[in-house]
């Protein structure tokens, strides 16, 4: 197809040539072409499709910071801490890429939360999208994983107590768990050994792994196309040229609109940076200030924010199998929605009132879990905690009940827009 | 020479490929997954730790470290051991049937001498470490307290013999080590028999 000079974009000239020059060798307009170009993307994509692009570019930031830190950081019990203070005061400039890399992880969850539930409004999962969406999950796991190692590494007092305990939720299998918890450790205890090998699985296994389901999730969005807040099939309807009659070029139209969110983040992202770098303890957490000891656990101890939800559903359970159980269900079920999604319609707009209520009651489950995960375990907030835990659990298990029976709405051939 | 496929003969060589792979790959996953095991150096450091206990007062309470864990010693008072007696019907394992624990100590009082409590001081629901809360009736706990360990992470209670009380997460009583004296007045932690 492209592997003449007649399809370069740029013309003739040497430019063209080089270009040529290429594509003989390399798909490189080619793909250019399938991937932005040529690739048509619904009209009506609206505020709920920046975030995409929005990790996308979170992910950069932190490879490119989390690069940067590797130079001076060191992965041992004996230094972290140190090296990480070291970081902070006397390397140039090092606050600011520290700063940048502990906002970006918290970045990275507020969009990558707003891009999941715009996938719950607009139906995004449902077919042809599965395996897109199994994607994404696949990358929300590893993103957790990603967190996870990455927050015991500065070797704080709550990062020793956070590690302690995720890890030891894995005691709660039954035989072999006490095993896998010494296994995952290295050691009797969260030890140096252990730092070392997070620092292994945070620096450099989970990032490739997330690089490549990246990859698979974009190449799966454009073989399906992207879905669009009326979720309608804008591939049904094509023009004589067979371009779908709602569809525009992603390149230069959606680059554009996308630009433009990511000017909006990075002010707001600056904003966090510059002025409220630990977000009042949500971001950083205070605790994390004094070095790890082993024999001292923080007075309140919990996980950053954006593991908070699933900490309450944890907390909730009066029972440590049970709890580590309901708390895995609660983050695996989402993988399950394009099967437990009975409706007949994708978009929020043509659902019925029933699917309305028990996404906003699962929306609220979710922020009110959040907050009650940072706060101390008194019995009404653990009974609240129980509560919400029975909301969120509802919204997953009712749906194939719900979403059936729901009354919707007619859904157009076309999709609804309207020029500006 | 024929030009039919032998099928047969190709899907057994696949088979028999594949085969080999499988335990070839099987064998060179063991040392990877291996090497995470704790190494000869970490093993070494878990080595036995001998504690003098004769400054240690009536009432008070020392923790040392054993293999990174923190082990409570506490020297319990004779009303301390008298609350032992009272609660069982609020313990969820008062005879510690399904706690770890050496033999010896699968007792009330949980140790090899009542009046010297030695125990791993990591709550067994998610490894946190439980505070003293010794007084009965501790604000912080509960009126009806009668004074034990309590886990600021999630709220678990235990008795002054690390007990465990019902309605709280942990599910079992707090672990004994192994120990034995060496002296009156000093405990091997990490030990139970001479050649340990």
């Amino acid at each position: 197809m492209a592997s003449t000079s007649q399809t370069t974009p740029s013309g003739g000239g040497r430019l063209g040539a080089l270009t040529a020059w290429i594509d003989d060798r390399f798909p490189m307009t080619k793909m250019w072409k399938e991937q932005a170009a040529e690739y048509y993307a619904p009209k009506n994509m609206n505020f709920w499709y920046y975030f995409g692009s929005l990790a996308l570019l979170v992910l950069v930031i932190q490879i490119v910071t989390g690069i940067f830190l590797t130079m001076n950081y060191k992965p041992s019990a004996a230094d972290a801490f140190g090296s990480v203070e070291y970081i902070m005061r006397d390397v140039e400039w090092g606050w600011l890429i520290r700063y940048m890399h502990s906002t970006g992880a918290s970045a990275f969850f507020i969009v990558v939360y707003l891009h999941m539930f715009r996938a719950l409004l607009y139906g995004s999962y449902q077919k042809p999208r599965e395996l897109l969406w199994i994607f994404g999950m696949l990358i929300y796991f590893a993103l957790m994983a990603e967190a996870f190692f990455g927050y015991l590494l500065p070797w704080g007092n709550m990062s020793y107590w956070g590690a302690q305990v995720i890890v030891s939720l894995f005691g709660a299998i039954p035989v072999v768990g006490n095993s896998l918890t010494e296994w995952i450790r290295g050691d009797y205890y969260i030890s140096d050994i252990t730092l070392n090998r997070f620092f292994a699985l945070h620096v450099i296994a989970i990032p490739l792994v997330l690089v490549f389901l990246v990859v698979a999730h974009l190449i799966a969005l454009h073989e399906v196309g992207s879905n669009n807040p009326d979720g309608v099939e804008i591939k049904k309807v094509k023009g004589p040229d067979g371009i779908p009659l709602d569809g525009i070029r992603f390149h230069p139209y959606y680059t554009v609109k996308d630009l433009i969110g990511v000017g909006v983040f990075l002010i707001l992202f600056s904003l966090v940076i510059f002025y409220a770098p630990s977000m009042g303890g949500y971001f950083l957490e205070h605790a994390n200030f004094d070095p790890a000891n082993p024999l001292q656990t923080p007075p309140h101890i919990a996980p950053v924010w954006y593991f908070t939800p699933f900490y309450a559903i944890l907390r909730a359970v009066p029972s440590k199998s049970l709890g580590a159980l309901l708390m895995g269900l609660a983050v695996v079920l989402f993988v399950f929605l394009p099967w437990l999604d009975r409706g007949k319609v994708k978009s929020i707009r043509y659902r019925g009132p029933l699917f309305k209520a028990f996404l906003f009651s699962f929306a609220i489950a979710f922020l009110v879990l959040g907050w009650l995960g940072m706060q101390p375990p008194t019995p009404l907030f653990t009974n609240l905690a129980r509560l919400f835990t029975v909301v969120y659990f509802a919204f997953f298990l009712l749906m194939p009940w719900y979403s059936s029976i729901d009354r919707t709405k007619p859904v157009p051939t076309r999709v609804t827009y309207h020029a500006h | 020479m024929t030009e039919q496929v032998d099928t047969g003969r190709r899907h057994f060589l696949t088979v028999a490929t594949v085969a080999t792979a499988a335990a070839g790959a099987a064998f060179v996953a063991v040392p990877f997954l291996a090497s995470w095991k704790p190494s000869a150096r970490a093993k070494a450091m878990g080595a036995p730790v001998e504690v003098d206990i004769s400054k240690l007062e009536t009432g008070a309470m020392v923790k040392i470290e054993w293999r990174g864990k923190a082990v409570y010693i506490v020297n319990r008072t004779p009303e301390m051991l008298a609350s032992l007696k009272t609660g069982d019907n609020r313990l969820r394992d008062p005879e510690s049937k399904e706690s770890e624990q050496p033999e010896f100590a699968r007792n009330e009082a949980r140790a090899l001498k009542p009046e010297y409590l030695v125990i791993i001081g990591v709550c067994t629901h998610l490894g946190c470490a439980p505070l003293d809360k010794f007084t009965p009736g501790d604000p912080t706990v509960s009126s009806d307290w009668p004074g034990g360990f309590f886990c600021p992470c999630h709220g678990s209670k235990f008795d002054m013999s690390g007990r465990v009380f019902k309605d709280v997460p942990a599910p079992t009583n707090l672990s004994v080590p192994p120990y034995r004296y060496v002296s009156d007045t000093r405990i091997l932690i990490g030990a139970e028999s001479e050649n340990a």
